[in-house]
């Protein structure tokens, strides 16, 4: 029953890329397009295992980017969301402007901290990374928080409750999931905040520096090569942030409603 | 002793502003000890805001409420009653054990006392077998109960019930009636109970007390006589149709009635 549901699940995403990187390969030999315009997935497979090792570290650096500023981000934005739930004011200062954020692609501040540090520093990269991750935690986190069922907070005051059971007991085991939910939005845009920060100059070891360096050289197979290396660390750290958040939602029989980036 | 006394109690909401509302006017109620009381009239006759009152979930604009010989704002601290409402309200993070403890830890109990009295509520309540089960893994019904099992947690003399069976089906219903007036018996709670529903609070209930809304009054306090005990066969009694036919006929005498609509006969 487990594998027959599991093979439901995997079956026809597996099959779909399987046809699509046959079909690649038939259309690039078929009509003998040039490795410039579009090298063929078994070139780039062999590029892939030949540059294996060089590959990895690149994503090592990306990865390391990425996590370090997840980490400080999920941080900051954690301690930031209580302020914001005690405080309406700055509620009301900074949602808006986390909102307007997101229509904003403050992505170009990379350039900005680059200016800020040497050339060869990696703090620039892992202070976008940050910024882009603390807002998403913060308006979540913050909404989970604010927005307690109203029979709890009935409840708890019929038990009179003091405002530190009513956060310990209830706002914080409500915004947990929330949490996890913002962890599971913020980690795939962490990665590609990590590539396109690197891409954006600094010191050149990342993923974000590889694919654009080979594609520019005509290395279009390698280039591909370092693509895949991205799409796997992006799956890494997006499968690991949905098991986190399984974890929590599986407990309690269901995801937290209303999650927004 | 009485267990609640409201001395011309009145509520306003939002007063001297634009949404200004008279939810109550000169409420005089006494429940005695170990009495069953239902308040029931149509939507915004205030029954929900008296018990909140009662509950010192609010304060009222005007007038003296006693629960349990103190204020009701003493009540409330010396956790002397319990609380249901419409939906059970478990806290999704808990198992089923945890949520009939929460109120104990908040009254400052230590681990092994409370797990020994929420073991005894949850017999009371006949789900011992679903300590360690999450909510979600429960019907309505049985959620309905562990909030019973949660408000009666700390033995409080008196037990304050917002629509408790509202959102469950008929069956289930009649059953949860039934599992109150036994729970009823074996604690002697007082019990103030909110309903919508007519054959409900004359099934439960010692007196039924009929409000009219706009500004919420009470029109008629109307005493239901079964004698004995009450099961299933109650409601198929004399007395029991001649309860509903009086309750029914002092709602109809209220005033906007039947445009409000409140109030349905199940």
């Amino acid at each position: 029953m487990r594998v027959a549901r599991l093979a439901s699940a995997v079956l026809p995403p597996l099959v779909w890329g399987v046809a699509f990187v046959a079909a690649w390969e038939a259309l690039v030999r078929g009509f003998d397009l040039k490795p410039y315009f579009l090298p063929a997935p078994s070139a780039i497979w062999s590029a892939f295992t030949d540059n294996v090792g060089l590959v990895r570290a690149a994503a090592f650096v990306s990865g390391g980017n990425a996590l370090v500023g997840l980490l400080l981000g999920v941080a900051l934005g954690v301690a930031a969301s209580f302020a914001l739930m005690r405080s309406n004011l700055l509620n009301e200062l900074v949602s808006p402007l986390a909102i307007a954020l997101n229509a904003i692609p403050i992505i170009v501040l990379v350039a900005v901290f680059q200016n800020m540090f040497t050339s060869t520093s990696e703090v620039p990269r892992r202070l976008m990374v940050m910024l882009i991750v603390f807002f998403i935690v913060l308006v979540n986190v913050a909404k989970g928080l604010r927005q307690v069922s109203p029979i709890h907070l009935e409840l708890m005051r019929s038990y009179a409750a003091t405002p530190r059971s009513v956060l310990v007991k209830t706002r914080i085991p409500n915004a947990v999931p929330y949490l996890f939910t913002a962890v599971k939005i913020a980690a795939p845009t962490a990665v590609i905040t990590a590539f396109v920060s690197e891409y954006f100059g600094g010191r050149q070891n990342g993923l974000g520096y590889f694919i654009p360096s080979n594609f520019a050289n005509s290395k279009n197979a390698v280039a591909w090569a370092y693509v895949i290396g991205a799409c796997l660390l992006g799956l890494t750290f997006y499968l690991v942030s949905v098991l986190l958040e399984n974890i929590t939602s599986n407990r309690r029989g269901k995801a937290p409603g209303g999650a927004t980036t | 002793m009485t267990a609640v006394v409201l001395n011309s109690v009145s509520m306003t909401f939002n007063p001297g502003t634009a949404r200004e509302v008279n939810a109550l006017d000169g409420i005089d109620l006494s429940i005695a000890e170990g009495e069953f009381v239902s308040l029931i009239g149509p939507s915004g006759c205030g029954k929900s805001t008296l018990l909140r009152l009662v509950a010192n979930l609010v304060e009222p604009t005007a007038g003296t409420i006693i629960v349990n010989g103190t204020s009701a704002g003493q009540a409330r601290r010396d956790h002397t009653y319990g609380m249901a409402f419409q939906q059970a309200g478990l806290f999704d993070w808990r198992n089923v054990r945890r949520n009939v403890e929460l109120p104990l830890e908040l009254a400052g109990w230590d681990r092994g006392r409370r797990r020994e009295r929420a073991e005894e509520m949850l017999a009371l309540v006949k789900l011992d077998d679903f300590a360690d089960h999450m909510p979600w893994q429960l019907s309505g019904g049985m959620q309905q109960r562990v909030a019973i099992a949660r408000a009666l947690a700390t033995h409080p003399p008196l037990l304050l019930m917002d629509e408790p069976f509202g959102a469950l089906d008929e069956m289930t219903r009649e059953h949860m009636q039934a599992e109150l007036l036994r729970i009823r018996e074996a604690t002697g709670s007082t019990i103030v109970f909110v309903t919508h529903s007519i054959p409900e609070a004359v099934y439960l209930s010692d007196r039924v007390v009929v409000m009219s809304p706009r500004p919420g009054r009470i029109t008629r306090i109307v005493d239901i006589a079964l004698t004995g005990g009450r099961d299933d066969d109650t409601r198929e009694d004399q007395a029991f149709f001649a309860g509903i036919t009086e309750v029914r006929e002092s709602l109809r005498a209220v005033e906007g009635y039947h445009s409000h609509g409140g109030v349905d006969d199940r």
